[in-house]
């Protein structure tokens, strides 16, 4: 599995795109081939803070509810609408059309992990 | 959880592994979870045939003059009634009524054969050898010598019939015979945790592989692929049939999960009988009950049930979207009095209330 390089990721797999004081978020191929058919998710609305570390949504598939976890702070500025119809998205192409919520930073970013570290965490825990 | 290093491996793991199944631990176990995607191993179960290796199940025996009597002491159907063949359905129960396992109990010429849950294999086979030595009986595990392989769904006989000895499309449900599957000695028996027909066969371990693969190979014709253990469990849940850990555990008796709901008429003692005998005539606090839901949350073990008034009256079981039904199921215990089949009520996840229907188990019979 290959992880794109130029984003970051966290421990609890998501990634993130810094694109100047934007960051778009996502969940992991790995993240969302281990949680398979996907039938629920629960995103925040535009204007909600977002604060590192804590829960910002839910994603449930067939067989599991787990929380997504914000791996930065900031407001929501945008939230990938069209993911309640298309949860696939998600799994077909996670790291494009899969995005969940873009948010305008408040903090900072190099608490992420870089890919190498990233794909390291994942065969260690695989 | 440990690493995947540290989890026993079944002889077919490496064939799981081939076909890119994702594997879990299981019980200790490294277990294929899914192969293509959970709804479609679902849909092809109902509509075709699928194979599932359940060499993760425990599987042991009962010798010696006295089995039956032993037997008996164990499970509460009655075992001396049963004719050679016959398999049934029940559980272990200690004395206060509570459900240590569920089971099923296969009564052949000179012994008497168990299937067991993996999670409950140690502490089932400690209590069942206390008892079968008070009768003189020994206890045999099985479970790392047999290989145990199921075949469920429509197309299960078209795909077997030529692979077994015997004529297996005249073996009933809830029977077995032994005979051979290619050339190998085999317990063959039309049971199944999926609600639709098939067989479960045990044979010797160092042949799994190979009988693995030929009913692959002779079920091609016939769509038969291998299905992971998320589908086994939507397809049991669909069917009624209570998984241990979710709708039995140990403070769950078989009163209150409609697994005895009749006065038991054999004479003999059994663990836990009077007890169930009280429960039956008391009748239940809570009842199992199934329930459908239009909201797009599946239920979770664990969710409360609350009535309209905000009432506690229950707690959900198990739950899963039902690629049968078309909507989201689950299973509850829920108080008498508000367990009627048609019953409006919620889960609440997290304080928001999703309204579910109860409704009858099972959800599903195959057409017969």
């Amino acid at each position: 599995m290959s992880n794109p390089k130029d984003l970051k990721y966290t421990e609890s797999h998501e990634w993130v795109r810094v694109q100047g004081d934007v960051a778009t978020i996502g969940i992991t191929a790995h993240a969302a081939e281990s949680l398979s058919d996907l039938v629920f998710i629960d995103l925040p609305s535009v204007g909600d803070d977002l604060s590192a570390g804590e829960s910002f949504g839910e994603i449930e598939s067939v067989k599991a509810v787990s929380d997504l976890n914000a791996p930065v702070s900031g407001e929501v500025v945008e939230v990938n609408g069209d993911l309640e119809d298309n949860l696939k998205d998600i799994n077909d192409d996670p790291y494009g059309k899969g995005w969940l919520v873009k948010v305008k930073l408040s903090g900072g970013t190099d608490h992420l992990l870089d890919a190498a570290a990233y794909d390291a965490h994942v065969q260690e825990h695989a | 959880m440990g690493t995947t290093a540290d989890l026993r491996r079944t002889p077919l793991t490496d064939r799981h592994e081939a076909a890119g199944a994702r594997l879990v631990d299981f019980s200790g176990f490294l277990m294929p979870v899914q192969y293509d995607g959970i709804l479609d191993e679902v849909k092809r179960v109902r509509t075709q045939a699928g194979t599932f290796d359940l060499c993760h199940m425990g599987r042991c025996r009962i010798v010696g003059d006295r089995r039956v009597e032993a037997a008996q002491y164990l499970v509460h159907v009655h075992v001396e009634a049963l004719k050679q063949g016959a398999i049934r359905y029940s559980f272990f129960a200690r004395d206060d009524g509570t459900t240590m396992d569920d089971v099923l109990i296969y009564k052949d010429v000179d012994e008497i054969f168990f299937c067991i849950n993996a999670g409950n294999r140690a502490r089932d086979l400690a209590w069942m050898d206390e008892v079968a030595r008070r009768y003189g009986c020994t206890l045999e595990d099985q479970s790392d010598e047999l290989a145990m392989i199921a075949i469920q769904g429509p197309r299960s006989v078209d795909t077997m019939a030529h692979l077994c000895s015997g004529d297996l499309a005249a073996l009933k449900y809830y029977n077995f015979y032994r005979g051979k599957v290619l050339d190998v000695p085999a317990m063959i028996s039309r049971t199944g945790y999926t609600g639709e027909d098939g067989f479960e066969i045990y044979f010797e371990n160092s042949h799994a592989g190979r009988i693995w693969d030929a009913i692959l190979d002779k079920g091609r014709t016939h769509g038969v692929t291998p299905i992971g253990l998320a589908a086994r469990d939507t397809l049991r849940l669909e069917a009624g049939m209570a998984l241990y850990g979710h709708e039995l555990d140990d403070t769950t008796n078989p009163v209150e999960a409609g697994i005895v709901f009749a006065p038991i008429k054999h004479k003999h003692d059994f663990s836990g009988r009077a007890a169930i005998e009280r429960m039956l005539v008391e009748g239940p606090q809570r009842r199992l009950t199934g329930f459908t839901t239009e909201s797009k949350r599946v239920p979770r073990q664990g969710y409360d049930v609350v009535d309209f008034d905000h009432a506690l009256v229950g707690t959900v079981c198990s739950g899963s979207p039902s690629p049968t039904l078309g909507t989201n199921i689950g299973t509850a215990y829920v108080i008498d009095g508000k367990d009627a089949p048609g019953t409006h009520l919620a889960m609440d996840i997290k304080g928001t209330r999703h309204e579910i229907k109860l409704h009858a188990l099972p959800f599903y019979m195959r057409p017969r």
